[in-house]
């Protein structure tokens, strides 16, 4: 390893409006190593990948590629500059080739070459072979698997010999023997004495390949060290697993259904090529208050789009003993199974007043007024916040308004997808104090999915975790750091 | 480029070609009349396919680009006629075209999607107001009549609008196919991977809007001294542009060729049906409308359909 670090990132920060993505982050990597840059969703460090490969323009701070700034460049003379970037969905021109694909790659940014070099043929065969696509270089991309189209990307990447290879995601979707090549061909690199920075959401799936890991949260480093080191830090256990786990489940036997509520039976989901969810079976009894944890990308929003009826699924959804299948998926929200998503999606140009008088349309209005003060008690802040304009309201804001429009529903079954998505810890106390409130004081199911365990484990009476589109762990969440903790970082 | 010569297209083409070659042998100076404001208007659907197919801007303001060109050629003969060559005027409609289309692109592209449809939308709304404005010197909504034409000679005015339409042809299609073109689709797919790939986008779609722009110029130009007058519904009028757009997307779009086939297409199915009036312009609606829902590739899809499988 030379002395002199390859790149060296100081002090950069991306704001968004008032949104600081990354806060005065510094990292360097050498030639020959492997930087692992995690954290979980929101903790912005695609952003600060996006900002070294120039595709979004850092607001401060300084970005050193062997020793020349490339900080406010434009992507393209920054990859000139010899840095490439792995992304994570290919759109790779249909109608080519895979060879033709990785041609382009090859290609002089010149207006002046109308054919391309002769040696440009050889060498994308070279690099076809290397990455393993050797056997389908004439086919299409639509006809590929998903780990070959995964290829191709890492193909176009390094056609131009980056000395710095960025590598979004590396892993997302794959089996774990392909899991096995792509670190092998990723070893490669490092091997080439290339620079390269993983980029991903845990230590675990990236941690046999760093040498190094950075974490992220909200913006800001939180640890560095060596893979081992970065999973014992204290405060990484914090953000992933929450400090002291306190519960106050209760046993599954004090839920008197018989026949539970919700019974999720063998589901599987397939986006295109990719396995989202497989063989996913679960069941939610009356008033039960259920959490699935899961990093960002295992598949618990598949799972919950399935049983509000979104996406086409194999397997069986079954409501109150009524299978769901073949139901729209407004019938299903009026069967009274209302999801509050992930994306929050709120009507931004609309008043928060607007926002919760439509979630309680289809009532009347003395009901629609009653349950309208009922909810102001549980987020008292939305009562002071009625003539605003949704969009102009905090992240938390935002998120508690989500939660009371789809209670203004009267739903029988609330599933709440990732709540604390990019929220700051001090507003994750409110919201954790309404789910509470609204665990105690009335009868309703909830199912919640959550990558933040403290947040997701308090509530809970029941945990499964979902790992890689499986259901890995099922069980009380006082057993949960004993039993899966260890295999959740 | 022997795959091309064996495929299916290549054959069609070649085709497609003879029996435009041997056509004036046969029918009258009528059909040929129609037959050259339909290899105009190929060229001008050839260029859109350019920006659409490849770049993968939508330009709703084609006729931006050929009202530049038609008008600044005919105003510069109708001024300086007979001092002026026209072939000179016709140069300067390319010329201005070209700077028109620049004008036009570079703060354009610096928005995407359809706020680049927008703008340009917006600049052929402008550019009809400013002929309408200025009637002394473009004539106005009446139109501008140019004094000197190309030929009287109907078979004469039929070869220049082929050869141009197989030159223009050539050359949109050979750059679609060249490197610079797999550059364009690339940056038209995904332009944040196109950049990160080492390829200024910006600058690949500026050049294709100034091929685009010279070869609508040119064609406008040309088609202004051969029907002797330019008014804003034969070359500017929104209207004017929607069909070069149906003409592109219905021959198949992403082929060059196929708008060419299309613009033909629509030409000659509107003089078709003529003797049923109104309903003629429904009728091609409608197949319009029928290919494009369930063939998206055009006619071009349809045909190779069975050859790609």
């Amino acid at each position: 390893m030379s002395a002199a670090p390859m790149l060296e990132v100081n002090g950069l920060t991306k704001r968004f409006g008032g949104l600081v993505a990354v806060k005065n982050l510094s990292f360097s990597i050498h030639a020959g190593e492997i930087l692992g840059l995690i954290g979980p969703n929101g903790s912005g460090k695609s952003t600060a990948m996006k900002s070294v490969m120039g595709v979004e323009r850092p607001t401060a701070g300084s970005v050193k590629l062997d020793g020349v700034e490339l900080a406010g460049l434009p992507s393209h003379r920054i990859a000139r500059m010899g840095v490439g970037l792995v992304f994570q969905h290919s759109r790779p021109l249909a109608r080519q080739t895979v060879l033709e694909n990785i041609k382009v790659a090859l290609l002089p940014d010149k207006l002046t070459r109308l054919f391309a070099d002769k040696d440009v043929d050889a060498r994308a065969r070279a690099i076809a072979e290397r990455v393993g696509l050797g056997g389908v270089i004439d086919r299409r991309p639509p006809t590929l698997a998903f780990a070959d189209l995964r290829r191709l990307e890492l193909a176009k990447a390094v056609a131009r010999s980056p000395k710095l290879v960025l590598v979004d995601e590396p892993f997302a979707g794959l089996t774990a023997s392909e899991v096995a090549d792509f670190s092998n061909l990723i070893r490669e690199f490092r091997d080439d004495g290339r620079a390269v920075l993983l980029v991903d959401h845990n230590v675990k799936s990236v941690s046999a390949l760093v040498d190094r890991v950075l974490a992220m949260y909200l913006g800001e480093k939180i640890a560095e060290g060596r893979a081992t080191e970065v999973m014992q830090d204290e405060t990484v256990r914090r953000v992933y697993l929450g400090g002291a786990l306190v519960s106050t489940a209760r046993p599954e036997a004090s839920f008197k259904d018989v026949t539970p509520a919700l019974q999720v039976d063998n589901v599987g989901v397939l986006y295109g090529k990719a396995q989202a969810l497989q063989d996913v079976s679960l069941h939610v009894h009356e008033g039960e208050f259920v959490s699935v944890v899961g990093l960002n990308g295992a598949g618990k929003t598949t799972l919950f789009n399935a049983i509000s009826g979104l996406v086409p699924y194999s397997g069986a959804v079954k409501w109150a003993g009524r299978n769901l299948a073949g139901g729209t998926a407004a019938q299903i929200a009026r069967d009274g199974i209302v999801q509050c998503p992930e994306t929050r999606e709120l009507f931004g140009d609309m008043t928060v007043r607007e926002n919760l008088e439509l979630g309680g349309n289809a009532l009347s209005d003395a009901e629609r007024g009653e349950r309208l003060e009922w909810l102001f008690g549980l987020f008292p802040i939305l009562k002071s916040r009625q003539p605003q304009l949704a969009r102009t309201l905090s992240g938390g804001e935002q998120q508690m308004l989500a939660i009371a429009r789809a209670l203004m529903m009267k739903p029988k079954l609330l599933i709440l997808d990732e709540p604390t998505l990019g929220l700051a810890p001090v507003i994750l106390e409110t919201l954790s104090k309404a789910l509470d409130r609204l665990r105690e004081t009335t009868k309703i199911t909830v199912l919640l999915g959550e990558q933040n365990v403290t947040f997701a484990l308090p509530h809970a009476d029941r945990v499964y975790v979902l790992d890689h589109a499986k259901i890995v762990w099922e069980g009380p969440p006082d057993r949960f750091e004993a039993e899966a903790a260890e295999n959740y970082l | 480029m022997p795959s091309f010569v064996t495929s299916r297209l290549f054959w069609i083409a070649v085709l497609t070609v003879i029996v435009a070659l041997v056509l004036p042998t046969y029918v009258s100076g009528y059909v040929l009349g129609l037959l050259t404001v339909a290899y105009y208007t190929a060229v001008f659907a050839m260029s859109w396919d350019l920006l659409f197919g490849f770049a993968g801007e939508v330009n709703f303001g084609p006729t931006f680009l050929i009202g530049v060109g038609a008008y600044t050629a005919g105003i510069l003969d109708a001024h300086y006629s007979p001092g002026l060559s026209i072939w000179l005027c016709i140069a300067a409609g390319a010329l201005a075209a070209v700077v028109g289309g620049v004008v036009l692109a570079l703060p354009a592209l610096r928005v995407s999607g359809p706020y680049f449809g927008l703008t340009t939308l917006v600049a052929v709304l402008m550019l009809q107001n400013f002929i309408v404005v200025a009637a002394g010197l473009t004539g106005g909504e009446i139109g501008l009549a140019v004094p000197d034409v190309i030929s009287i000679d109907a078979k004469t005015n039929y070869w220049i609008a082929l050869g141009f339409m197989l030159v223009s042809g050539a050359i949109l299609f050979g750059l679609s196919r060249s490197a610079i073109g797999l550059i364009l689709q690339a940056s038209g797919q995904d332009k944040i991977q196109a950049g990160a790939l080492g390829f200024n986008v910006t600058k690949h779609k500026l050049a294709a809007f100034v091929v685009s722009a010279f070869f609508s110029g040119l064609a406008g130009a040309l088609m202004v001294f051969y029907m002797g007058t330019a008014s804003v519904s034969t070359f500017v009028d929104v209207g004017v542009g929607v069909q070069i757009i149906i003409a592109a997307v219905l021959g198949g779009r992403r082929t060059v060729i196929g708008a060419a086939i299309g613009a033909i297409f629509l030409i000659g199915m509107g003089e078709l049906l003529r003797p049923l009036g109104e309903l003629a312009t429904l009728i091609v609606s409608v197949i319009a409308l029928v290919v494009i829902l369930f063939f998206p590739d055009g006619f071009l899809g349809i045909i190779r359909g069975g050859a790609k499988a």
